[in-house]
């Protein structure tokens, strides 16, 4: 067996050394009732191990392989060789939470450099080292926002945000003694902000918007922020298309008291939905409430610049059922891609590729809007992704087209059940996606409709 | 002089650090104009159909920076790390195992890294089939009929295994209100109890370091939902009256929830089913190899009896008699969502390869990790305290009894242990332990390595009694020596600023 280095000789030696007759002598505390050798196949190779993770990997459709649109809290954008390249490293790859910071400083810097990157792109001040993807880290945000609220039981949540979002919301806080109130998103798209207003009271501890919200439509952050603030709630900014940071006010500006959601865009491949990056960002008055792992700047016994895991106090192996969170491992590898990605790409790059993925998007759905059969059904500003109805069902529309190499969407009716969800997709761009793979799905929903 | 020509020129080098002094971080290296990326030339109309508003003008103090800048800099960052592939890293519970290339490789096929979750059915049979084998598997291990892959690691298994508990006890009749923990645990289990909106009651081992009995049954009341238990605990003792555990536990209504982070002393060997166990997450980031990341991803999946089945996270994946596989939302009874998608879809392809490369044989990954650890148990007792002394499965936890009085800790003993060129045992945990050195080689390391780590432990025995003064100063080859933690927290700075 390959991964197993001890030869018959060393067993037979180190036995001997121990004073034991066999390994079987080593499991006596293992009752023989519970003992049982699983019903497997023999091991197999590494050439049949390719063979048979090749051969179920060519029965999914990929996104080099295909006119693709999907988007809906994953995007397929640009990533460079190097950041994958990198993450092959041993020292990366091979190493655990940096616990002993005098032999971790690579991954303690890594998150140090990832925090400053996310509060530079949110416009917050503090940021946590990841959290798993953007559902829990909106869970993990409210639940923050209510443990600075001290005592306050209801979160007001925008429609608009990613319908996974809220339901992983309702999972965790069915048994917290927490309302959940769900405010709806108007004919333009966008959350209707006076009925979100109202439904801001004494009670709430969070308001929480996202934007890009889950159609697309481009939200005021000022709006959420407001009607929060109004009743002394906290502003919780939720982001799933984070290339959109780069280009839309950050909710720092927009008075968001805490941002978080998903990063997944910017640098991380899609891996049919996870492992992904969710982050969370907020005010330094509200840091000691963070939820997960954070990494701080401090000095070495020779005054060397260093970093270390800090205010490990609010965290689950100290502090067990007092913690902020149970988070322990998070997504540490993620995180690096990320920041390697965000350096390569800088000041210059987010904002180029956020404003091609803008472009191609405008221009698909300008296209889309003319073909008979076709609406856009909202009419607020959108990013890189929007909400396409057709004059039939959708599903059994993307379906056909995916036969034909073309992913065309996500249907809406996967969420919701209204009769005019049945109809309606949503449909992302981004500068992966050439003019001629944009004319193709326009002449293939040209084609269908005539 | 800028940062980098700094770093560049750092005479004279120190032979024994990698680097030379802390490199300097990515914006310092960053330089107005400079670029690391190409897109192409737009290819539709440059437009801006956002109002101005609600767009921002610029990203102020991001990088700029070349690709060869970025190559250098990440890798002399990643030369600071210590990682297994370097050698022995001893982090007790965390299971840090080789991690077989071949999955990495598989995971980064374009079918599965380049494929999207909310692709149509039919062109997503890989992914689903894929998902539909491992939990299979995992039940054929686990001994349970079912698995969930959706936990994005093992406190989201354990939260979600607690919530299905709860959700069956409701229809029973009430959720109940506590949830027992034994002293011994993680802290993510009386963490995720909380979060599942229950009370937690700690349970004091006896003096063995085992689930008192008595204590059990007069704490195991109609009361109770659940005893979360870790098999083998934290000080890597088999609960060896387990089936009396379970009886007691279930005598009372309860449900008995294992912690599967030790899964990996016994797979293979013995099946948590079998045992009585209703409930148990896994951690693929420890039992089935896939790597630690330098602090994730993992993935948590839980396999649960036959009564949690219609409690499971929604959508679970199911098969159809003509074989094809689907993703089935109508499930009523399901605690709902722990996040998006399936879950670490990336660490199920690394965790089936890995299954699949050791099939029928995989009792070996425990027969090995249980042999290493009671060698390393054999060479260091008499030398360090073993506070509990019954038999150990796949890891052993010492402690600085015997060091601390001549005014050496256990912190200091990690620390030089570095010095020898090993990564060092998890410590201050189990809490039952004072000064504890909980060491875990795994199966992957062999007699040679094993060897030099008892004589490297050894020595700084030894050393703690001659010349404790190198033991309480350590590390001195480090890429850094001793950091200031008690200061990161008191002047906190979490981040650069332009």
């Amino acid at each position: 067996m390959k991964f197993l280095p001890t030869s018959d000789a060393e067993r037979a030696a180190m036995l001997a050394a121990m004073g034991a007759r066999s390994i079987d002598d080593l499991f006596a505390a293992v009752p023989a009732e519970v003992r049982r050798a699983p019903d497997l196949p023999p091991p197999m190779s590494e050439i049949e191990i390719r063979r048979f993770l090749g051969g179920l990997a060519k029965k999914n459709a990929n996104a080099r392989d295909t006119a693709f649109f999907l988007g809906a809290g994953v995007y397929n954008h640009y990533v460079s060789s190097i950041a994958d390249q990198m993450l092959y490293r041993a020292e990366w790859l091979t190493s655990y939470t940096p616990y002993q910071p005098e032999v971790s400083q690579g991954t303690l810097q890594n998150i140090f450099e990832f925090q400053t990157h996310v509060c530079l792109l949110t416009g917050l001040e503090v940021a946590n080292a990841s959290l798993y993807e953007g559902a829990s880290a909106l869970v993990e945000a409210l639940l923050m926002a209510e443990r600075l609220s001290r005592g306050r039981t209801k979160a007001v949540l925008s429609a608009g945000i990613h319908p996974e979002y809220r339901e992983t919301v309702r999972t965790y806080f069915s048994n917290l003694d927490l309302e959940v109130v769900e405010v709806p998103v108007g004919p333009d798209g966008a959350t209707d902000a006076r009925a979100l207003a109202a439904a801001v009271d004494e009670k709430t501890f969070a308001v929480a918007v996202q934007s890009p919200n889950f159609y697309g439509v481009v939200e005021d952050w000022n709006a959420g922020s407001a009607a929060a603030k109004a009743k002394g709630a906290l502003s919780v900014a939720v982001v799933a298309e984070a290339v959109s940071l780069a280009l839309l006010s950050p909710p720092g500006e927009g008075g968001a008291d805490i941002a978080c959601g998903e990063a997944q865009a910017l640098g991380v491949p899609m891996h049919n939905g996870g492992p992904l990056l969710g982050f969370l960002a907020c005010r330094t008055e509200h840091q000691r409430q963070i939820p997960g792992r954070l990494v701080g700047q401090t000095r070495d016994a020779e005054g060397r610049r260093a970093f270390c895991l800090t205010l490990s106090t609010r965290e689950q192996h100290i502090r067990r059922e007092k913690a902020t969170s149970n988070i322990c491992t998070n997504q540490g590898l993620m995180a690096l891609a990320s920041n390697i990605h965000m350096s390569l790409l800088g000041k210059a790059g987010l904002r180029e590729m956020a404003l091609q993925s803008h472009a191609k998007a405008e221009y698909l759905k300008a296209a889309i809007a003319k073909i008979p059969g076709y609406r856009i059904p909202f009419s607020g500003p959108t990013f890189n992704e929007f909400v396409v109805e057709a004059s039939e069902d959708a599903a059994p529309l993307l379906s056909r087209l995916a036969a034909r190499g073309i992913l065309a969407g996500v249907p809406l009716s996967r969420y919701g059940a209204a009769p005019s969800d049945r109809r309606r997709f949503l449909v992302a761009a981004t500068e992966m996606n050439e003019r001629a793979e944009l004319d193709r799905l326009v002449a293939a929903l040209s084609g269908r409709a005539a | 002089m800028s940062v980098d020509v700094e770093h560049e020129a750092a005479p004279p080098r120190d032979p024994k650090r990698p680097e030379p002094r802390p490199l300097p971080l990515v914006f310092e290296r960053s330089g107005e104009g400079k670029v690391g990326y190409s897109l192409p030339p737009l290819d539709v109309p440059e437009t801006l159909a956002i109002p101005p508003a609600l767009c921002r003008k610029q990203i102020a103090g991001e990088a700029q920076i070349s690709e060869v800048d970025v190559a250098r800099h990440f890798t002399r960052l990643s030369r600071l790390n210590f990682s297994i592939d370097q050698g022995l890293y001893a982090l007790g519970s965390c299971t840090m195992k080789h991690n077989p290339r071949t999955n990495e490789e598989m995971a980064r096929l374009p079918g599965f890294a380049a494929s999207h979750p909310l692709a149509p059915e039919e062109v997503s049979q890989g992914s689903l089939e894929l998902a539909w084998r491992l939990e299979r598997l995992l039940a054929e291990l686990t001994g349970l009929p079912r698995v969930t892959l959706q936990p994005s690691a093992g406190a989201q298994g354990e939260l979600a295994g607690i919530l299905m508990v709860r959700k069956a006890l409701e229809k029973e009749g009430q959720p109940r209100r506590l949830v027992l923990i034994p002293d011994s645990a993680h802290g993510t289990n009386p963490a995720s109890a909380h979060f599942a909106g229950y009370t937690v009651k700690e349970l004091k081992s006896n003096p063995r370091g085992t689930i008192d009995l008595g204590a059990l049954e007069a704490a195991m009341t109609e009361d109770v939902a659940a005893l979360m238990l870790t098999q083998p605990n934290t000080l890597g003792i088999f609960e060896d009256r387990i089936l009396d555990i379970a009886r007691i536990v279930h005598a009372r209504g309860g449900y008995l929830y294992c912690d599967g982070a030790n899964f990996n002393a016994y797979v293979g060997v013995a099946k948590p089913g079998l045992m009585g166990v209703d409930v148990m997450h896994m951690n693929l980031h420890k039992t089935f190899s896939t790597p630690h990341g330098g602090g994730g991803p993992g993935s948590g999946p839980v396999a649960v009896t036959e009564k949690l089945v219609p409690h499971l996270p929604r959508p679970t994946v199911e098969r159809r008699p003509d074989g094809t596989f689907f993703l089935d939302f109508d499930r009523p009874e399901s605690i709902g969502r722990l996040r998006t998608f399936l879950g670490n879809f990336g660490m199920f392809v690394r965790a089936l390869s890995y299954i699949a490369a050791y099939g029928n044989r995989i009792g070996e990954v425990a027969r090995g990790a249980v042999l290493n650890a009671n060698y390393i148990r054999a060479g260091l007792t008499g030398v360090y305290h073993l506070k509990y002394d019954g038999p150990s499965m796949h890891e052993v936890v010492f402690s600085d009894k015997k060091q601390s009085d001549l005014g050496v800790s256990n912190v200091d003993i990690a620390k030089r242990l570095m010095d020898y060129g090993f990564h060092p045992p998890t410590m201050s945990f189990p809490l039952i332990v004072h000064g504890a050195l909980m060491i875990e080689p795994t199966e992957t390391e062999g007699k040679p390595v094993l060897d030099a780590f008892i004589h490297a432990m050894r020595e700084i025995a030894r050393e703690c009694e001659e010349t404790p003064e190198i033991v309480r100063t350590a590390p001195h080859t480090t890429p850094v020596r001793r950091v200031d933690e008690v200061g990161a927290a008191r002047n906190l700075v979490l981040r650069w600023r332009p």
